[in-house]
């Protein structure tokens, strides 16, 4: 307490001894929470590790590559689930993406005023969505309008294709691996663009101006002033979506269709890491399932904290060339 | 100032437990605890709440499967766990446990086929574990159209629809399936999650109704009051004695009968595949798990005039949801049973 002794003479409201004490709780208050952040963390970790060990002891590296899941044999294997987490995620993306990047780019850009806030409210009501109604509606409503109306469109044209054909041929169900992907897409729209258009809020009005006064069109200053300006905050965006998609688990378990095989096409069902875990961990019984599963969350654990090094590191690069550059 | 903050923390934490400890303390039991299945929680909810209003004692009944339930009884956070499958004899040896069946259900296949009506289409025992297999494929396969020559079926392709969390329901769907083929028993096997062979995994009793619900030309498994409230399309089936019947409170009851509870060791009863010309084949009954030496007999015996009470006055209650009450006869063997098994920690029986 002595080492703050000299601070004293610092207007405060609260005076003397009183004022220093009140300083102190605050400060070590606040520490205290950011540590408790890599405490949890590190809690997390170490826990998950100790419940996966039986499973990792026994199947080895092999884990994560076997495509086995059988209960009854005790047999298990990561693959099944990292694939349908991956690609379900990937197709949220290849939609979600584009559809928030447009979003954000019209309200900021091109939406008439009057129009601005019921866009921007709506998106906000999509955010607060519980996953819950998303995989009701996915199940109940999307995958039986999908089921009758577009998959069999989908495998009449894009099954036919020579290399990607395979992925989409099948019988219309209406549920799996594509149906859980378009769903998450639509789930993380409402994060991603929201993020965007406060990114692009930023922007200084001056740069845009001098855009479109030496002669750019709209396209131009979203390509040349918005992006590169906005570049580090929407990979994060995009990061946070990713994130999101990864680790959903309900509206997944809804309309993926939870089958543990691996199947060639998007519209037969799979399975994903947080659906299995939603689906068995009630009835696992016996240590090596129970392991199984918590080796399965360690995996979910280590994909999620590559995305977050990805990004780091791809921001990194950014800046790097920047520098390059000018 | 670390230091007074935890002081703190620490005095509130120690006020807490001691009111609880209070309460618990305090003369007649007010509250018992419960916690595994889920297919049993409505009829153990009506019970819990018709018996609240006779007696004022409350049950807290958590449904969060039967896996969970048995956890939870064994590291004693609950006053009794409840079971879908039962529990082998060696592991309640090895637990300090005693089980009890306390009421029956029926798993019921059904169907999606527009035009067929509930109880039209009759799959024999082959087929089924063929159908499960991924062998037959189309409702127009020989093996389906020879049994049912007056209906006529499309060459639709058949989705085969399973439960995508571990299950009492597939435990004992599996079961049935295991003891009809030999194929099932050596290539799936029997428990609460499969590694099926085909289709798709809905969530829960409810996940399955409503995938067999939206798609046309799928099979799926539920418990037989989701089927009747989903209005769905179940089919007959042939039992051990070789006669086709149709699912009802009547030929589960006739399964329970038939079924030999007296010599089966800590009530391991299985009651799928059981013999008579009236047995569903694919007849189940939920189970309760208690510790034999209890540490709170009041609680046990308040536990044990509850489901005493269950067995004598729920009857109706439990076939209003369309649940199977079990057998007058059974309830006294199991009756029989308290009385020899429970005990306090100084040896003397709990019931009556």
């Amino acid at each position: 307490m002595n080492k703050l002794a000299g601070h004293t003479k610092t207007p405060t409201l609260r005076s003397g001894v009183k004022g220093r004490i009140l300083d102190i709780i605050f400060a070590s208050g606040t520490k205290t929470c950011a540590i408790l952040v890599f405490v949890i963390i590190v809690a997390i970790m170490v826990s998950l590790f100790i419940g996966a060990w039986p499973a990792l002891k026994k199947f080895g590296p092999s884990f994560i590559v076997s495509t086995e899941w059988n209960p009854v044999t005790e047999e298990f294997g990561a693959l099944i689930a990292i694939y349908g987490t991956v690609v379900t995620s990937i197709i949220a993306m290849i939609i979600g993406v584009p559809v928030s990047f447009g979003i954000a780019i019209f309200i900021t850009e091109l939406c008439p005023a009057w129009l601005k806030q019921p866009i921007a409210t709506a998106i906000e009501l999509l955010a607060a969505i519980p996953s819950i109604i998303y995989g009701m509606w996915g199940l109940f409503v999307f995958a039986p309008f999908f089921a009758d109306h577009i998959e069999p469109w989908i495998s009449d044209t894009l099954g036919n294709l020579p290399v990607i054909g395979p992925l989409f041929s099948g019988p219309p169900l209406g549920i799996g691996v594509l149906t859980a992907g378009i769903i998450l897409g639509i789930m993380v729209i409402p994060f991603m663009a929201s993020v965007f258009r406060d990114l692009f809020e930023v922007v200084p009005p001056v740069l845009k101006e001098s855009a479109y006064g030496i002669g750019a069109t709209t396209w131009e200053v979203i390509k040349k002033i918005v992006f590169p300006y906005t570049k580090i905050g929407v990979v994060g965006a995009i990061m946070l979506g990713l994130g999101r998609a990864l680790g959903e688990t309900m509206a997944v378990t809804f309309v993926i269709g939870n089958a543990d095989r691996l199947e060639k096409s998007l519209l037969m069902p799979g399975n994903t890491i947080s659906s299995s875990l939603a689906n068995q961990f009630t009835e696992a019984v016996g240590e090596i399932y129970t392991s199984s599963l918590i080796a399965l969350g360690l995996i979910l654990f280590f994909l999620t904290f590559l995305v977050l090094a990805l990004a780091k590191y791809l921001l990194v690069r950014l800046t790097l060339k920047e520098g390059i550059r000018t | 100032m670390k230091k007074i903050i935890g002081i703190a923390l620490l005095a509130s934490l120690v006020a807490l437990s001691g009111l609880q400890m209070g309460e618990a303390k305090a003369g007649k039991v007010r509250t018992i605890s419960g916690a595994g299945a889920t297919f049993p929680y409505p009829v153990y909810a009506k019970w819990a709440a018709t018996y609240y209003r006779l007696t004022g004692i409350k049950l807290n009944y958590q449904s969060i499967g039967s896996g969970g339930g048995i956890k939870q009884i064994r590291a004693k956070t609950v006053d009794f766990g409840a079971s879908d499958a039962p529990v082998k004899p060696e592991n309640l040896e090895r637990w300090g446990l005693i089980q009890f069946p306390m009421i029956m259900g029926g798993v019921v296949p059904v169907v999606n086929l527009p035009g067929v009506k509930p109880g039209q289409l009759k799959i024999s025992n082959k087929t089924l574990v063929d159908i499960y297999l991924g062998k037959i494929r189309k409702w127009n396969d020989p093996a389906i159209t020879s049994e049912n020559p007056g209906l006529s079926l499309p060459s639709r392709n058949i989705t085969v629809v399973h439960r995508a969390d571990g299950s009492g329901t597939t435990w004992i769907f599996t079961n049935f399936l295991s003891k009809i083929s030999k194929d099932w028993r050596e290539k799936v096997g029997n428990a609460k999650a499969v590694a099926w062979p085909t289709g798709i995994g809905g969530k829960g009793n409810e996940g399955v109704a409503s995938y067999v619900k939206r798609i046309r030309g799928s099979i799926g498994y539920v418990e037989y009051a989701y089927a009747l409230q989903n209005r769905l399309t179940y089919i007959k089936l042939k039992n051990r004695a070789g006669a086709y019947v149709e699912p009802s409170i009547e030929t589960f009851q006739a399964a329970a009968a038939n079924a030999d509870w007296k010599n089966a060791k800590g009530f391991y009863v299985v009651l799928t595949d059981q013999p008579g010309e009236d047995s569903w084949p694919i007849t189940g009954a939920s189970f309760i798990l208690m510790h034999k030496i209890q540490e709170r007999p009041e609680v046990a015996k308040t536990v044990l005039t509850f489901f005493d009470w269950c067995y004598k006055n729920g009857q109706e209650m439990a076939k209003k949801l369309d649940y199977v009450p079990l057998p007058l006869k059974v309830v006294e063997l199991v009756e029989e049973a308290w009385k020899k098994e429970i005990r306090d920690k100084s040896g003397n029986p709990v019931w009556p």
